[in-house]
Parts: structure tokens; C-alpha cells; sequence
């Protein structure tokens, strides 16, 4: 039996729902309000105190803050994704740092050819192609000079092999701990082939180097701000569009799997379908942070695709608690804004620190921090 | 997407043209049997499970069937419900429908329900919820996620709710029931699947007497509207619902009747119920 219980706002929840429409009813007014302060703050607030004051003055929001914030936001979003199939459909994934860095690479390819004849060679190819000695693109970078299409692979890469791989992983029922041990492997895999230099993608090394995206240069703080403010945009649609799948019916179809997919099966339904679409749905939703991710941070490297980043963001969900989502968010803001301060004041510690995070939370905190928040409040009221 | 066809229009066509419904529409009654079981033989590694067993249910009919272990009480369910397939012998479901050649998904889409020893519901799920997701309903991606129940389908959960009496927690994870209310809650969820024939394997296992005693109202209120077959062990519970029983015994039918004339059986009382 799970021990983790479903949102006490979605169970329990009467036969029609009493909102008047099925959008507003996704969170109540406290919900609302808390979204709507986060995405006025994120969206707009922060942004234009970073360009309209100087720096040095009081209400300054440094570019410091703007790109650790910024940042956290798309580790957000890969939290709320991440979220999305562990806590309703019991999908533990161990390799969602691929499809991140799958949507980031693919935004790369355009943010490297962006850069023109301003590479340290002055050649219209990238410089780690220049190092190389290659001659022209390989194929697959056709047409990435195009910021649509490239925007298409972003959704489309991590989508196609998402999916293909969930279609034989769900078909052939494998589940549990077997499933997460096979998607490690897989970003594993992929890790190794893209430190590779011939597979064309800089090798170890990554994408890096930037100079402009749509035309704007990447390193202005306007240019800064308006990523940061998108970004904010995207994590407040995807917590919305998540929210709104998991109180729905389907939502309901997805806990019904974590907790006894023979009885859905038994009453009609085919849970591959569903455990498919959410699967690739939720890889979507990491590739377009990667990509939101990659034009702030100014590079991507295979790195991204190390097992351990897929496992500390499943340590950001369980801090924030499972099956809440925007719990995933609140765990993936603490532990990256502990990470940032920590290892800054005391950088041989973190590893120590995070894997002690786990363990307190898994013992103590088993629902994580808004467990506990609503824990307090019901024995409160 | 899924395997489920398009239209209903378009699925009975073409189930036509193949000569094999599987949709509940296409089930023929028409000569007041909902089930015929003629000469099912199913082994095992030369155990004889099912020998030439012989059985038919009527349409709204409350049969029991009773027998020491080991008769091939559930090895029939599992070749009713397509999960074990017979060496010899025909299983029809109605006129038509030929469930040796069935899958069980056909076969429950068909409408045969079955209820397991153990219940299994959605622990987390209210039982509301549980009702909701077992009703009868498109269940393809897309139409479950812009799902919005209408206020008949409320009605019929309501309505099913009462049936099994569990309107009171409707609320309640089903995780928190107790094992009986769970058994209810489940014969709830196959109901609501619409089935036509329901098989239940002993649903009063592990009941308190009041318990049993409402089981036993429940299913009394069943027969009519749904033929059910119940397999027990409890001969109490039996004789208090049964109206034909049937006696299994080394996977045949060793005798048939109502309730006193099988307890006056002879040979009953030596193989079952013991002198």
C-alpha cells in the first residue's frame, strides 16, 4: 500500500466540482492568491526592479539574484514534471536530467549557430567543430539555425524517445524500482555518448559561448530579464496544466495505477495509454526548462545528463512533497537556494549536507515540507 | 490511441461482419439462458480440474455453487471469465458469444463482472471516486482527461451507493473501510460496469454475521436485475440466499437443486457436508 496520500483537495472531492468552472476550480482562493503573488513577484516584479534601478541602489535586484533565481525556476519546472509521474502515477524516474538537457541541447544548437563568424575562429561552425576539422554540419544539425524549428526539437526529441521508450517499458509492464534503475541506465547511456566528441555535440565541453538569441544579445540585462520573466511565465502555465491533469479524472485514473493498476485494468481501462501519455507529457515538460535553462545559464554539457542530477531532482520533490506539486517547486527553491549558500560558505560539505537532507526528510518529513505545512494546519483546526 | 473502437455504430458493424460481438448489445438471451457450460474439461499436468462439467444459469438467476476444495470452483470462474482456456468442452455467454475464444478484457467488456476473494480497491481514492472510475464511460486518454460528470452519472453513483450502503462514507478513502464495507464497495464498482452476469468468490469471507446477514440482502436484491453466481463456502450464507444451488465435486456436477433437497442428497452429505 502507498503510503502517500493524495491531495486532501482533490480526494474526497464531490461529484461535480463546486467551482463554477473547471479552471477556476483548480485551486481555492488561498491557492489563487499564493500563484497569482508568486507569478506578479516573478513575473513582473523582480524583472523590472533589475532594470529600472541602478546597481548599488536599495531596491536593485542584482543580476546575481535574477540568474540563481532564474536558474531554480526551470529546476522548478523539471520538479513539477518530475512530480508529475512519481507522486500521482508512481512512475519513479531516475533519469529526468536527460530529457532536460535533451530540450537544452537542442535550444543550444541554436544559441551555437546564433553566434556567426563571432567564435574565437571566425568560422560560421561552432569552434569545437573548427577543432575538430570538420568541414560543414553534420545532418541532424539542419535547420537549426531556425529558432522555430529548433523550438519544435526542443518539445519533439524528449517527446519522441520518451515515448518510444515508455511505449516498450510500460507494454513489456515494467515497473517500480526496475523502470527507475532502467531510466539511470538510459541517461547514463546518453551521458557517455555525448561526452563523445564525434557524436557532434562539443564533446565534454558542451555548448558555451553564446553571444545572442532572436537577434537580442544574450548578456544584456534586458535580454536577462526577459528570460527570467518567461521562465516564470512557463513554470506558472506548466504548475497550472499539471494541476489541472491531476484533478481531473485522468488524475484520478493516474493515482488509481500507483496504487492497484490490475483493478484499472479490470475496469476497462488500458493503462499503458494513460502511463504513456503522462510519461511524455512530463518529458515535455523537462526539455522546455532545459531549454529555458541553457540561454540563462550559458552552457550545457553532458554533465547535465550525470545520474546524480536526475537524483537530486527527485530529492527536491521528496523535500517538497510528493504529490503536491507545487511542492515540487518549494523543494527544488530550498535545496538549490541551501546548495547556493552552502557552497559558498562551505563547499566540501554539501554532498554531506544533501545526502543528511534525504535522510531527515524520508524519516521525519516523509511527506516533505507541505506534509508537514498541512499537518500543522489540520491540527490547528 | 487505444484498441477501443471509434464509434459504437462502426463496432457492432463490423462485429457483424466477423461473426463475433463483443459488445454487450450483441448479447442474445433470447431463449432465457445467460450462460452454458457443456462438457468443460480443463487439466493440469493430468489432474483432471474440470471433468465434462455441465452448467447453465438463467437470466436474472441467484445460483450458488458449492463443493469441498479442490471441486474446480474457481477453475470455472477463470474459464468463464477467459483467464484459463478449456481442453474440451463449449462456453457460450448468452446465444452467441463463444468465450473459449474470448480474451478477458472481451469477455468483461462483454459484460461478465468478477469479484475476487480479496478485495482490491483504490485505497486512496474516496469511495466516491472509486465509484466514479469504475462507472461505464469512454476510458480512452483524451475523454478521461475533459472528463465532467454529468448529473446522471451522479445520480447512478448515488443510486449504486445506496445499493451497496455505503452512502454514509462516500467521502472516505476506501483505504479506511472496513474489509466488509470494502467487499460492498467492490461488488459497487462491478455493478457499475453494467455487467450481466456477476461471479463472486466468496464474498462473505472474513464477514462479521451482521455483515454476512446484509451481503445476503444485498445479493437477494441483485437477482432479477443481474444473474450472479456466488461461490461459498459458507453453508449458512448459502441457505439463506440460495434458491438452486449446485454441488461441484472432482470437477463435476455431483448434484443440482434447491437447498433441501441437496442437503437431503445422499451422496452430497458423504463427498460435502458430512453426516
Amino acid at each position: 500500500m502507498n503510503a502517500i496520500a493524495t491531495d486532501p483537495a482533490i480526494a474526497g472531492r464531490p461529484a461535480a466540482a463546486r467551482a463554477p468552472s473547471r479552471f477556476l476550480g483548480l485551486y481555492r482562493r488561498g491557492g489563487w492568491l499564493a500563484l497569482g503573488a508568486f507569478a506578479l513577484i516573478t513575473i513582473v516584479v523582480l524583472p523590472a526592479l533589475h532594470l529600472a534601478f541602478p546597481a548599488g541602489h536599495p531596491l536593485h535586484v542584482s543580476s546575481f539574484w535574477i540568474a540563481l533565481v532564474g536558474k531554480i525556476m526551470c529546476y522548478a519546472m523539471l520538479a513539477v514534471a518530475l512530480d508529475l509521474v512519481w507522486g500521482y502515477a508512481g512512475i519513479l524516474s531516475l533519469g529526468h536530467g536527460l530529457f532536460f538537457a535533451l530540450g537544452g541541447y537542442a535550444l543550444g544548437m541554436y544559441l551555437m549557430r546564433s553566434i556567426g563568424r563571432d567564435g574565437v575562429y571566425g568560422s560560421l561552425l561552432p569552434d569545437f567543430m573548427v577543432f575538430l576539422d570538420w568541414k560543414a554540419y553534420p545532418w541532424y544539425w539542419a535547420g537549426t539555425d531556425s529558432f522555430l524549428y529548433a523550438a519544435a526539437l526542443v518539445v519533439l526529441v524528449p517527446g519522441i524517445l520518451a515515448f518510444v521508450f515508455g511505449f516498450f517499458a510500460f507494454r513489456s509492464r515494467i515497473k517500480g524500482v526496475y523502470f527507475s534503475i532502467i531510466t539511470q541506465a538510459l541517461t547514463f547511456a546518453f551521458m557517455l555518448l555525448f561526452f563523445r566528441n564525434n557524436t557532434g555535440f562539443g564533446g565534454n565541453n558542451g555548448f558555451t559561448d553564446f553571444k545572442r538569441i532572436l537577434g537580442f544579445t544574450i548578456t544584456t540585462p534586458e535580454t536577462k530579464a526577459a528570460l527570467f520573466a518567461i521562465t516564470a511565465a512557463t513554470l506558472t502555465v506548466t504548475l497550472l496544466a499539471c494541476r489541472y491533469i491531476v484533478t481531473s479524472k485522468l488524475g484520478r485514473v493516474l493515482t488509481g495505477i500507483r496504487d492497484s493498476e490490475s483493478r484499472l485494468a479490470f475496469c476497462g481501462y488500458n493503462t499503458l495509454w494513460f502511463k504513456l501519455f503522462v510519461w511524455t507529457f512530463s518529458a515535455v515538460l523537462a526539455g522546455v526548462a532545459g531549454a529555458l535553462y541553457v540561454p540563462q545559464v550559458g552552457i550545457i554539457n553532458p554533465g547535465e545528463m550525470s545520474p546524480a542530477n536526475s537524483i537530486e531532482a527527485v530529492i527536491w520533490v521528496a523535500v517538497g512533497g510528493r504529490g503536491t506539486l507545487v511542492g515540487a517547486i518549494i523543494g527544488a527553491f530550498l535545496v538549490n537556494g541551501a546548495k547556493s549558500w552552502f557552497t559558498g560558505a562551505f563547499p566540501e560539505y554539501w554532498l554531506f549536507f544533501l545526502g543528511a537532507i534525504f535522510v531527515l526528510v524520508t524519516l521525519v518529513l516523509p511527506r516533505g515540507v507541505v506534509g508537514l505545512w498541512s499537518q500543522l494546519r489540520g491540527r490547528r483546526g | 490511441m487505444s484498441a477501443v473502437p471509434e464509434q459504437p455504430g462502426a463496432a457492432a458493424a463490423a462485429t457483424a461482419q466477423f461473426g463475433r460481438a463483443i459488445e454487450p448489445g450483441a448479447l442474445d438471451t433470447a431463449h432465457g439462458a445467460i450462460l452454458y457450460l457443456e462438457d468443460i474439461t480443463v487439466s493440469f499436468d493430468g489432474f483432471k480440474a474440470l471433468n465434462a462439467l455441465s452448467l447453465d444459469i438463467s437470466v436474472g438467476e441467484l445460483r450458488c455453487i458449492i463443493g469441498p476444495n479442490g471441486a474446480g470452483k474457481t477453475t470455472m470462474m477463470d474459464v468463464i471469465t477467459g483467464k484459463t482456456r478449456p481442453d474440451a468442452g463449449r462456453a457460450f455467454f448468452g446465444q452467441t458469444l463463444d468465450l473459449t475464444t474470448m480474451t478477458e478484457a472481451e469477455i468483461a467488456h462483454a459484460g461478465i463482472g468478477r469479484k475476487f476473494q480479496r478485495p482490491t480497491v483504490f485505497g486512496n481514492h474516496s469511495v466516491f471516486e472509486n465509484l466514479e472510475l469504475a462507472m461505464k464511460t469512454d476510458k480512452r486518454v483524451r475523454p478521461t482527461l475533459f472528463a465532467r460528470l454529468t448529473g446522471e452519472q451522479a445520480a447512478a453513483i448515488d443510486r449504486t451507493l445506496a445499493l451497496v450502503g455505503l452512502t454514509e462514507v462516500a467521502r472516505r478513502p476506501a483505504g479506511l473501510l472496513s474489509h466488509g464495507q470494502k467487499q460492498w464497495l467492490e461488488i459497487g464498482i462491478l455493478l457499475l460496469g453494467e455487467p450481466q452476469l456477476l461471479l463472486l468468490d466468496e464474498p462473505v469471507a472474513g464477514m462479521t454475521d451482521s455483515e454476512t446477514e446484509r451481503t445476503a440482502e444485498l445479493l437477494l436484491g441483485l437477482a432479477g436485475k443481474h444473474s450472479v453466481v456466488v461461490v461459498e463456502h459458507d453453508m449458512d450464507f448459502v441457505t439463506r440466499i440460495a434458491r438452486k444451488v449446485t454441488v461441484l465435486h472432482e470437477g463435476s456436477v455431483l448434484a443440482e437443486g434447491d437447498m433441501e433437497a441437496i442437503q437431503a442428497n445422499e451422496r452430497v452429505i458423504e463427498v460435502y457436508l458430512g453426516r
